[in-house]
């Protein structure tokens, strides 16, 4: 058993066992985890982060199998983290992303890791930020987290990334999903995999008209989403996206579509191309400083949240726990409000006494 | 600090190794344990024992459950043993192995570091049970 501080020097060194336990221990919130996640940021900053979702059956694992032949190609590292859902009864879960991952077996340069979803409160999504942070220290040039794509905890999760792409599938709906809020919406860039099948074109054109209406953020999408200022949408008005704004500034952002055949390797080098335009994009603009910030403030949010209601599940544990107080409001005797209030006194009157003092 | 509640899981890999093409056995596995609340990572059909190894270090797994119909076990297993060795991953994972496996080659199993065989007529409830009882502390 090995001590915190050698397990980092390890990961540091580049041990392949010491990455995955380490991921492991971030998994498990082990004790001294967080101690070993802040000593990570030291070395982080270097990979790109890429995020790859997109509904069940749309051929994500094949197309990030392809994405890391060809980056292994390119004489680049890889880290992967697929993320499978997990049972909500029994919190058991098959995580089979990895048997689609065919193409660089034995090759350790390519680390994949599967990941569930344990525990709650954007849990998942704070894991899987440390293990990106894991594989970045680790050295790796290229980070892809592959998500389910069924939901807002994708959201959370692929916010983690610099570059996110949604896969759509041909004939996923008619055109009237793509005005639907959600996931379309947080693309830098849209993939039509399957493009070999019928329904593959009038796919590809409902995303340009989407794109082309600029409803609903697809064409202007960032992965944060919502800190696109007024004034890029202003300055693309003609959504040329070539085009620079009188300061001579770079334009905004307008999502590509790309098409793949991801089982042939279609299309991933044009995907690729993509991800690389991004990169330029995030950093010739600024949003990259912006995009960072916004996670580092979300990561403190989520951190303070956990925190705040781990004190509280022991406040709950102390008073004979939540279900008598449940009981209660069944009962009629109490509501679900004045309970809250009553838990939360002390913790106000404590932090009123610290503000008098200042 | 009492925010860094443990939320350990046992994680396995169900694993195919060699050419045997079935894995009905290794399904029912990997659905059972799931039921039993583990995570479960399923290797596929058709697996390099080199594949094998990569993916439990990799994942990490606690448990690697090897099913084998094939009768190549005794070349199989010893490989991926070794390359378990070579990550300083053999000491603190627990290797079963599952499916047609003779009474006579398991001493041998045994002594490369299988900590138990389960063949054919085996209780998902006592393979369950093992891995509870035995999957490594770490």
């Amino acid at each position: 058993m090995r001590t915190d501080e050698e397990l980092l020097e390890a990961l540091l060194a580049g041990e392949h066992r010491a990455l995955a336990r380490v991921i492991s221990k971030i998994e498990n919130r082990s004790p001294g985890y967080r101690n070993l996640v802040s000593a990570l940021y030291a070395h982080t900053g270097e990979a790109d982060v890429i995020g790859i979702t997109g509904s069940p059956g749309a051929g994500k694992s094949t197309l990030v199998d392809k994405l890391a032949e060809t980056y292994r190609d390119r004489g680049e590292t890889v880290g992967i983290i697929a993320i499978d859902p997990s049972s909500p009864f029994t919190g058991g879960a098959v995580l089979g992303d990895r048997i689609r991952m065919a193409s660089t077996v034995g090759d350790m340069d390519v680390f994949v890791r599967s990941m569930s979803a344990r525990g709650t409160l954007g849990g998942l999504s704070t894991a899987t930020a440390d293990a990106v942070k894991a594989m970045d220290a680790f050295g790796k040039d290229k980070i892809i987290i592959e998500t389910v794509g069924a939901g807002q905890n994708e959201i959370d999760i692929v916010r983690t990334a610099d570059t996110v792409a949604v896969l759509v599938p041909p004939g996923s709906g008619d055109d009237i999903q793509t005005l639907k809020a959600g996931i379309l919406e947080i693309a830098d860039v849209f993939v039509v995999n399957k493009a070999d099948r019928d329904g593959a074109d009038r796919t590809v054109r409902e995303l340009q008209d989407m794109i082309q209406l600029g409803d609903g953020g697809g064409g202007i999408g960032g992965g944060d989403g919502g800190h696109h200022s007024q004034e890029v949408i202003d300055a693309h008005d003609d959504w040329d996206g070539e085009v620079d704004d009188a300061e001579g500034e770079v334009a905004g952002w307008t999502t590509p579509i790309v098409e793949t055949v991801a089982t042939r390797g279609t299309g991933v080098g044009d995907l690729i191309d993509e991800f690389a335009a991004h990169r330029t994009y995030l950093v010739d603009s600024g949003e990259h400083a912006d995009q960072v910030r916004q996670r580092y403030a979300e990561e403190i949010r989520t951190l303070l949240r956990e925190d705040v209601h781990a004190m509280l599940e022991d406040e709950l544990a102390d008073r004979g726990g939540i279900d008598d107080l449940a009981e209660s409001v069944r009962a009629g005797e109490t509501d679900p409000y004045s309970i809250a209030g009553e838990l939360l006194a002390p913790v106000e009157d404590c932090l009123d006494e610290l503000d008098a003092r200042d | 600090m009492s925010s860094e509640q443990e939320q350990e899981s046992i994680r396995c890999l169900v694993a195919k190794v060699g050419l045997d093409g079935h894995d009905r056995g290794a399904h029912v596995i990997a659905r059972a344990f799931r039921d039993a609340g583990f995570e479960v990572i399923y290797s596929g059909l058709h697996k390099a024992p080199e594949e094998i190894v990569q993916a439990a270090v990799q994942e990490d797994v606690d448990v690697l459950g090897i099913s084998i119909l094939s009768g190549a076990h005794d070349t199989l297993v010893p490989k991926i043993m070794d390359g378990l060795e070579e990550y300083g991953a053999k000491e603190d994972t627990l290797v079963l192995a599952g499916g047609v496996i003779p009474d006579e080659d398991r001493d041998e199993l045994k002594a490369q570091g299988v900590s138990a065989v389960f063949g054919p007529g085996t209780s998902i409830e006592e393979t369950i049970e093992f891995v509870r009882e035995n999957a490594p502390q770490r």
